[in-house]
């Protein structure tokens, strides 16, 4: 089995949904930042089977957990000090997300006044539900900017 | 400050407050007849709508106000380019309040979260059009005396139809309603309305038949069977005449049934039918104006 390191000082992005960590590299932002990431796909999972992973080598306030949220709130956040984690942070739905998702109904406002931002708001908790704060359109996995 | 943006916008208890104030100003106009002295109501207009927009510029005559506005793009800075959260500051220092009518979906809702006046939502594009609600709503409560316990029929395009869309979802917050559908299957009501009915319990039913279903009614809202919705001219012929309303049909209805249509009419209600009592599609004109005259009031909270 391959092994990586342990980091010293960041975060790990735990019980990725296998296949999903390229995605959430790119949504956060990682390929911007100039520290030690290490993407780890198709580990071994008891609980999952398989899984991705996420080390991250920079502080944890880099990190938007709105987004993280939104595409999967049931990864686990591991910060790390001194290669220990010292606090798992939960993540929720955010109630509302700003510029991750784009509007794709050619009816919308926002369709024609591109300084808009494209903000969606959590209409239906239970069932994950986001919907255009302008036009109401429903969020479609398509939809991620 | 408040805007109306959506019909659901107001609490079933705001609403009564709003109805109650349309119902007196119905009564006694007088009293409101300079209300609104010294008041400026900008209409601004996207793209045409002459009932709408007459409607709301009537409602602020009535109240003794002055009205403003545009009645299409071409004639307004948006033929420029300006954008509507541009558009909407510079109106803010003209007017007092602003009714805004716009092709796009969510306009109304960006005018509002910049503007420093109240803002009313016209209609933008398919999505919301509040006072066409607020006007059946009035309606149905001004003749049947009542927003409850009652069975009410929708006939016609129950499938793009936003006014029958936005009615439903205001008459379920009542109790006993039962709702009768009734439309061709290419227009049939949408599956998520008829998912929110059960998960609410409330009785409904479909059928494509008019005529079965007439004398069980209290209220028949009629909507316009658009030929462009169908596929083929063929389906558009068979189907058409289904959901003509006739004096054949309404001999079939209860004494007490009242016809509601958010006009305009086209030929889905025969001219026959306009003189028998229980049409009362022109009065829910009328009725707009006095739900729009107390929108003006509410939202400006001039207290008479």
């Amino acid at each position: 089995m391959l092994n990586v390191g342990k980091i010293e000082e960041g975060f790990v992005l735990d019980h990725i949904k296998a296949g999903k960590s390229l995605s959430i590299y790119k949504h956060l932002g990682l390929d911007k930042l100039d520290c030690t990431v290490a993407i780890i796909k198709n580990a071994r999972s008891e609980k999952m089977e398989k899984k991705d992973i996420l080390k991250v080598e920079c502080d944890i306030n880099t990190l938007n957990l709105d987004i993280l949220s939104f595409i999967d709130h049931n990864i686990t956040v591991n910060v790390i000090k001194n290669s220990e984690i010292v606090q798992k942070l939960p993540l929720s739905l955010p109630k509302e997300i700003k510029n991750v998702l784009k509007c794709k109904n050619p009816r919308c406002i926002t369709s024609i006044e591109q300084e808009l931002p494209h903000i969606f708001v959590l209409t239906d908790e239970k069932k994950e539900i986001y919907r255009c704060k302008y036009c109401e359109e429903k969020y479609s996995d398509t939809d991620l900017l | 400050m408040r805007h109306l943006m959506r019909p659901l916008d107001f609490s079933v208890e705001e609403l009564d407050r709003l109805f109650e104030l349309a119902e007196d100003i119905e009564k006694n106009p007088e009293k409101y007849a300079h209300a609104c002295e010294g008041k400026k109501l900008a209409t601004c207009f996207y793209e045409p709508s002459t009932r709408t927009r007459l409607s709301f510029e009537a409602a602020m005559l009535n109240l003794g106000g002055k009205v403003l506005g545009f009645s299409d793009a071409n004639s307004s800075s948006a033929a420029k380019g300006e954008s509507v959260s541009d558009t909407i500051r510079v109106i803010s220092c003209f007017a007092d309040i602003c009714a805004i009518r716009h092709p796009k979906e969510g306009a109304p809702m960006v005018a509002a979260s910049l503007s420093s006046i109240p803002v009313i939502n016209a209609g933008d594009g398919g999505h919301q059009h509040p006072t066409q609600t607020l006007t059946d709503l009035l309606t149905i409560r001004a003749i049947k005396g009542r927003l409850d316990n009652f069975t009410i029929g929708l006939c016609g395009d129950l499938k793009f139809g936003r006014t029958v869309h936005s009615l439903i979802n205001a008459l379920v917050r009542y109790d006993n309603i039962n709702f009768v559908f009734i439309s061709p299957d290419e227009l049939k009501i949408p599956e998520y309305i008829i998912e929110m009915l059960r998960e609410r319990n409330i009785p409904f039913r479909e059928t494509r038949k008019l005529e079965e279903v007439m004398p069980e009614l209290d209220i028949l809202y009629m909507t316009r069977v658009q030929k462009e919705r169908f596929f083929n001219e063929e389906d558009y012929v068979r189907l058409k005449d289904y959901y003509i309303l006739n004096k054949e049909k309404m001999k079939l209805a209860k004494d007490d049934m009242i016809v509601l249509h958010p006009l305009p009419r086209v030929n889905e209600i025969s001219v026959e039918v306009d003189n028998d009592p229980r049409a009362v599609y022109f009065r829910q004109v009328q009725y707009g104006v006095y739900v729009r005259m107390a929108l003006l009031l509410t939202l400006l909270e001039i207290k008479v």
